[in-house]
């Protein structure tokens, strides 16, 4: 009997071990076709046509990589934001009653986030944000990046919501990380006359440096992953232009909006390829993220 | 101190910078309370036009009538039955693997390199994009096989479950006192018995609030489905066939142009944001009960 628990829990063990190492060496195999035929061009190209079976994957990773950026620049002050709120200024009635309304947001299904910045977001986006930046910016350097119709649709639109997603998430991991600070510390820096900024910028992210790096990177990684709340907004065009407010595509948007409407197997190989691409990018955020938070625990 | 000719004086000098340092402090405090609000004002819009869109669709008929063809009336009962279906098979592929391999890691493995390896490759399952479970179970089962079908979608939503119910119970157990264990082993208690009566006794409610977790998770995910199960315009119940899911249906019917497969899609996703913050809550309260014993 012993013995049988023992095998059966190793075995199952070694389904979950087995279970990445195949998504590993499925996603090469599928889009092995793609790589014999294009070869590291598949890295270089920037067009992806479906009709005369050119593909790239410039295009559909510029738009996940400059997505992902805009989300993390719109996401990281608003969550430290929040956790610092909740954890050093909210009143402690309100404390258990924030943390649970974030960790709600957290839990809200990423087709919800699409469904509301399509329907809710854009038009209001467009009205409000993208006409008066265009307004502003057309006669400066940065009048490239705001060019095109506003339309509530393209990067920026996904970015910000990028951003709603995973916001909570991080707000979590850096509530956790912030109240591991040993009290002592923030008392004694209390006590030397420092106000409550100084404290936060001075002794509590100097002494957790290493893990909220690793938090932020994982909140990067979920924004790189993440599909349908994209899908919803960015347009779906494989343009590669400098404009934000241009509808573009990322590498899940690609899969999510073509994958069933690909007839060529060629086409299937480069967008498995796309997948293939997007995984190795995330492991690599992981293995980083993990690295950080290791150093000081 | 003396107060030289071409320096203010040091007390001059403290008050602007103490004035320097309150307003940065100031400016800092504001900032939170405004992310604070944002955050606040984010989620009461998504919940209100969940809401309030979903609320105006909901009627008996949802549950009774199948998904309708454009420009005609209809329900989701189909979608229910088929997400239902692949939910719980999901976590019926789930469930014993992850808490075995839990019980591995901590029972077993002890730390040593074995599991260390398992829970880091855990840790690479549990931040693998959802898309790419589907894409993965696409060339693996579908493919092959040249049909989409529900058991195809159960596994890909199995592979997002169970790195939350293995990390679920690697946790829990990880808590539970070394001296429990070794009063059961010194009681002559077989490992076995001292792993199923004592360790999982002692941490249920901490690996069963996993497992909703794991559920709560994956009955809102699109993506890994889009490839597997696809969808399907009737009521079926047959696992080895395309299937209706509601997160394909509201994927599908919000995209498109009719108002009234918009509507099914706004009552869709009221009823799976519903279900979705339902199981939070549920496990935030058997949390609540670990505590308090």
């Amino acid at each position: 009997m012993n013995c049988f628990i023992k095998s059966l829990c190793a075995s199952s063990a070694f389904i979950v071990v087995a279970l990445l190492i195949s998504i590993i060496s499925i996603l090469a195999y599928g889009s092995w076709p793609a790589w014999k035929h294009f070869g590291f061009d598949f890295l270089k190209q920037s067009t992806w046509n479906p009709v005369t079976l050119v593909f790239g994957a410039v295009a559909p990773l510029w738009g996940t990589l400059v997505s992902s950026c805009i989300a993390m620049i719109i996401a990281v002050p608003l969550s430290f934001g929040l956790a610092l709120f909740i954890e050093e200024q909210a009143p402690a009635w309100l404390r258990p009653l924030l943390a649970s309304l974030s960790e709600l947001m957290a839990g809200i299904p990423s087709i919800i986030y699409g469904m509301w910045g399509l329907f809710s977001f854009a038009p209001l986006f467009a009205d409000y944000v993208q006409a008066p930046l265009q307004k502003y910016l057309t006669n400066t350097p940065l009048a490239p990046l705001v060019a095109g119709s506003v339309s509530g649709i393209g990067l920026l639109t996904a970015g910000f919501i990028l951003a709603f997603m995973i916001l909570p998430f991080m707000t979590a991991m850096i509530r956790d990380i912030l109240t591991s600070v040993p009290p002592l510390l923030k008392e004694s820096a209390y006590g030397l006359g420092a106000t409550r900024w100084e404290v936060f910028s001075k002794v509590m992210v100097p002494s957790t440096r290493a893990p909220l790096m690793g938090a932020l990177l994982l909140g990067l990684g979920r924004a790189l992953g993440e599909t349908m709340a994209v899908t919803f907004v960015i347009g779906n065009a494989y343009t590669l232009s400098p404009s934000l407010f241009d509808a573009s595509n990322t590498i899940t948007s690609a899969l999510a909006n073509e994958f069933n409407e690909a007839q060529e197997s060629l086409h299937l190989a480069s967008l498995t390829a796309l997948g293939l691409l997007l995984f190795a990018i995330t492991l690599i955020i992981l293995f980083i993220s993990k690295r950080w938070t290791r150093a000081i625990a | 101190m003396m107060p030289s000719a071409s320096n203010p004086p040091l007390s001059l000098i403290s008050r602007r910078l103490h004035k320097k340092r309150r307003a940065v402090d100031h400016m800092a405090t504001a900032f939170t309370w405004l992310a604070t609000f944002i955050v606040l004002g984010l989620l009461t819009s998504i919940l209100w036009q969940v809401v309030g869109q979903g609320i105006k669709g909901f009627s008996l008929l949802l549950f009774t009538q199948d998904t309708p063809g454009p420009g005609s009336a209809g329900g989701l009962r189909n979608a229910i039955a088929g997400s239902l279906i692949m939910v719980i098979g999901a976590t019926f592929i789930a469930t014993p693997l992850g808490v075995l391999t839990g019980i591995f890691i901590v029972e077993y493995g002890k730390n040593n390199r074995w599991a260390q390896a398992v829970r880091s490759a855990n840790d690479l399952l549990l931040s693998t994009p959802s898309i790419v479970a589907g894409l993965v179970v696409y060339t693996l089962i579908v493919a092959p096989l040249h049909h989409f079908a529900a058991w195809a979608g159960s596994i890909a939503l199995s592979m997002l479950a169970i790195p939350v119910i293995v990390r679920a119970t690697d946790n829990m157990l990880s808590l539970v006192p070394q001296a429990l264990r070794e009063a059961a082993i010194a009681l002559g208690a077989p490992y076995w018995k001292m792993i199923v009566y004592i360790s999982l006794r002692s941490a249920r409610t901490g690996i069963f609030t996993g497992i909703i977790l794991a559920v709560a998770r994956i009955t809102g995910e699109t993506a890994p489905l889009l490839f597997t199960a696809l969808n399907n315009q009737f009521f079926s119940l047959d696992i080895n066939q395309p299937i209706a899911n509601l997160p394909v249906v509201i994927f599908q019917f919000a995209m498109s142009p009719f108002p009234e497969w918009q509507q099914l899609a706004w009552s869709g996703a009221l009823l799976i944001t519903a279900l979705v913050l339902g199981l939070s809550l549920l496990t935030r309260a058997l949390l609540r009960l670990t505590e308090r014993l």
